[in-house]
């Protein structure tokens, strides 16, 4: 059974570096990103998070932006989990693999965030319970902690024991994955709602300190996961045999329609709470969507965020513009891009704007801190290819341990399209 | 395996091979950076446990060996201590704002003690110039530049760390390395913090500096008498506080702020002491506290007494 395990991960290995020459140039794409993005954090590490444009009154900038944003997408996958597991959805089965995945790689960038955002990154084995010193259950960071990482773990054991039974072609026993679905579904909804408390649990930052940013939190993030899987999807069907039925497309669709327009119902309750009572709490706000005084960066992103959702409701909800897959996909791009702007930048950004003190610093992260985000993102792109390059033949049946195939066969199936 | 796969096997291994290659260049580029570190950081500061585990004799070490890291990279000859808060001690700071004229000698004061890097600059210390009749901070202009002060129609509202009851920031700390000392007074273990900024996040006096830079301070301006929770320079990516002068405080000393001050705005001393100035004036004048409603319970006071 070891040996059995040994060779498949050797296979594996020889898989990962197989394909067309699209998967090639795609990967190489992504690497050379990833590495320009680590020479940027060396130099961050090198010269200090002076190299960012965050300061004392702005301390959090755009890495914890895509932090949230990406816990949210990792979130999300449970969307797929539930139809299929739970109400033994057949058309769901075939994709929810693959939400998984996506899943794990968002996990993996949005640690990658916290671990780029840290002052002090080689003390990183102070959070490690007793060897270092963990201020758990007090700091909601500390929670943080723990439900990423048990997230992480819990994709990581279902995806890779549905993956390597499908590769022996056995039967998956039930109670080696199922008991973890049921408990990955609520620990989904747990690491969205603990990321929210993150800030609403402080009491300096009227902005962040509202009930209604956890449930925003998981509207927008049921937005914007299956959003990106819909995007993937589609690339998988055009680069493999892979067929994605248009039931499974249809379900996402219904998904991503209920939780935009959840989102914003969301949005337009905290523009009323902040802007009906003219109160002075409600300067951050200002700032954000209208600017205050003279200081107004965020407000052409925030504008161009609603706008985006917006359109993207309007395609959504109308059918005969939805059916059209085009039209489809500019919606799906733009919810994704406008929770993007919204969910990042727009909710960290303007919680220290103004600061406690009434001060106003803006923040435009440096190029510096750009090339370490695109390397994040890069990476974890990376990471999703590379488990897509393996998950999808297991799937398919081509990749197993009984398959003779050989991988010149098998390259010359699988850049067929190429 | 037939022989067209062992062909096939040969060039992955090519490929392997050019791709480790590759890999191993892109690792030296991506590093390179690195060689521009001046110290790189020794097993011993790696390993070093939390303040509060550390016996006296290997706090002492710690402090020896932070001395002479000190010197060889700032040249200046330090003493570093850890004075203990003493026993029937609380320290409370009362300010009255009707004698306080934005001289700003108290940040000065603050900066010269406490090591504060000169660049970027760090100050514990913000006086806020606020328009007379509105207690509006967002209506306050922190970076005032007058010839003379006080200004017209102004007053003014130093704000600093107010070592609260209560404190937001020690409560987030992911890996507790902030906490309130016996005395009240909040500090922070520079070599346990991992520079997360969540406290700077929570604390809603905004009394938290990060560095951002590795402090720059000239060797002659060195303060040399450092205490290991409060003065000492602290390393790059760590966040730093006000800590009432507790080298000086816990030696019966006042605050370097309070003996700057031109117009003896500032009165400081031991709250459970009832002979005290500090208990006198708490007693006997209208105090209040800074955004009562964020229920953090500060130990720092204003009041306005002309």
């Amino acid at each position: 059974m070891v040996k059995d395990y040994l060779v498949f991960l050797w296979r594996a290995v020889l898989l990962s570096f197989t394909g067309g020459w699209r998967f090639y140039t795609w990967m190489t794409v992504l690497t050379v990103i990833a590495v320009i993005g680590g020479n940027a954090y060396t130099r961050q590490l090198a010269e200090g998070l002076a190299v960012t444009g965050m300061t004392d009154q702005v301390s959090w900038g755009a890495y914890i932006a895509n932090f949230t944003f990406l816990v949210g997408v990792a979130a999300a996958s449970v969307m797929l989990v539930i139809p299929a597991y739970i109400y033994r959805n057949k058309d769901m089965h075939d994709v929810v693999l693959y939400g998984e995945l996506l899943a794990i790689a968002a996990i993996v960038m949005s640690l990658l965030f916290v671990m780029v955002d840290l002052g002090r990154p080689d003390r990183f084995w102070h959070m490690i319970p007793k060897i270092g010193l963990f201020n758990f259950p007090g700091s909601m960071l500390s929670w943080d902690v723990i439900v990423l990482n048990g997230y992480l773990l819990l994709n990581l054991h279902i995806a890779g024991y549905l993956l390597y039974m499908h590769y022996l072609q056995r039967q998956p026993t039930k109670l080696f994955y199922m008991p973890f679905v049921f408990i990955a579904i609520v620990w989904a909804i747990s690491i969205h709602t603990v990321t929210a408390f993150l800030y609403v649990g402080l009491v300096g930052r009227p902005f962040w300190n509202a009930a209604i940013v956890a449930p925003r939190f998981l509207g927008s993030a049921f937005t914007a996961g299956p959003g990106i899987l819909i995007i993937a999807f589609q690339v998988i069907t055009r680069v493999s045999h892979v067929q994605i039925t248009d039931r499974a497309f249809r379900l996402l669709r219904h998904i991503i329609t209920a939780s935009l327009m959840i989102n914003l119902f969301l949005l337009a309750c905290e523009a009323f709470k902040e802007f009906y009572s003219e109160e002075l709490h409600n300067s951050s706000a200002t700032y954000l969507f209208f600017g205050l005084h003279e200081y107004d960066k965020l407000v052409p992103w925030i504008w161009s965020a609603i706008t985006m959702e917006l359109v993207a409701a309007v395609i959504l909800v109308t059918p005969p513009l939805a059916r059209r897959m085009a039209l489809f996909n500019v919606a799906c791009v733009f919810a994704i891009v406008g929770i993007w702007i919204e969910k990042g930048m727009g909710l960290i950004v303007p919680g220290f704007i103004p600061t406690p003190l009434g001060n106003i610093v803006e923040y435009t992260p440096t190029w510096n801190e750009v090339f370490v985000c695109l390397g994040v993102w890069a990476f974890g792109l990376l990471i999703f290819s590379w488990m897509l390059r393996l998950a999808i033949p297991i799937m398919s049946g081509q990749f197993s341990k009984a398959s003779g195939i050989n991988l010149k066969q098998r390259a010359a199936m699988e850049g067929g399209t190429s | 395996m037939s022989s067209e796969g062992k062909g096939t096997n040969r060039r992955n291994f090519m490929k392997a091979g050019v791709g480790t290659m590759a890999a191993l260049a892109a690792a030296g580029g991506v590093l390179a950076p690195l060689r521009s570190v001046e110290n790189g950081i020794t097993l011993d500061a790696f390993l070093q446990q939390h303040y509060r585990r550390l016996d006296a004799d290997t706090l002492d070490s710690i402090m020896r060996r932070l001395e002479e890291e000190t010197g060889k990279k700032y040249g200046a000859q330090v003493h570093i201590s850890d004075p203990k808060p003493m026993d029937g001690v609380e320290y409370g700071y009362a300010l009255n704002l009707s004698r306080c004229n934005g001289s700003r000698k108290c940040v000065t004061a603050c900066m010269k003690e406490n090591n504060q890097s000169r660049d970027p600059e760090i100050q514990y210390i913000k006086v806020l110039e606020m328009p007379r009749g509105s207690f509006n901070l967002e209506h306050s202009d922190h970076y005032y530049e007058h010839e003379t002060v006080p200004a017209k129609d102004t007053f003014y509202l130093p704000v600093q760390c107010h070592q609260c009851n209560n404190p937001p920031c020690t409560k987030v700390c992911p890996v507790g390395a902030t906490w309130t000392e016996p005395d009240g007074v909040t500090v922070i273990d520079y070599n346990w913090c991992i520079g997360c900024r969540y406290c700077m996040a929570a604390c809603p006096y905004e009394a938290r500096r990060f560095n951002f830079s590795t402090p720059k301070i000239p060797r002659e301006e060195i303060n040399p008498n450092q205490g290991y929770l409060s003065n000492r320079i602290r390393p790059r990516g760590v966040v730093e506080k006000c800590t009432f002068c507790l080298h000086r405080t816990r030696k019966g000393k006042y605050p370097a702020c309070m003996e700057a001050c031109p117009t003896g705005s500032r009165i400081f001393g031991n709250m459970l002491d009832p002979d005290s100035e500090i208990s006198y004036i708490l007693r006997n004048r209208e105090v209040y506290i800074l955004k009562e409603e964020a229920g953090t319970m500060p130990r720092f006071f204003y009041y306005f007494e002309t």
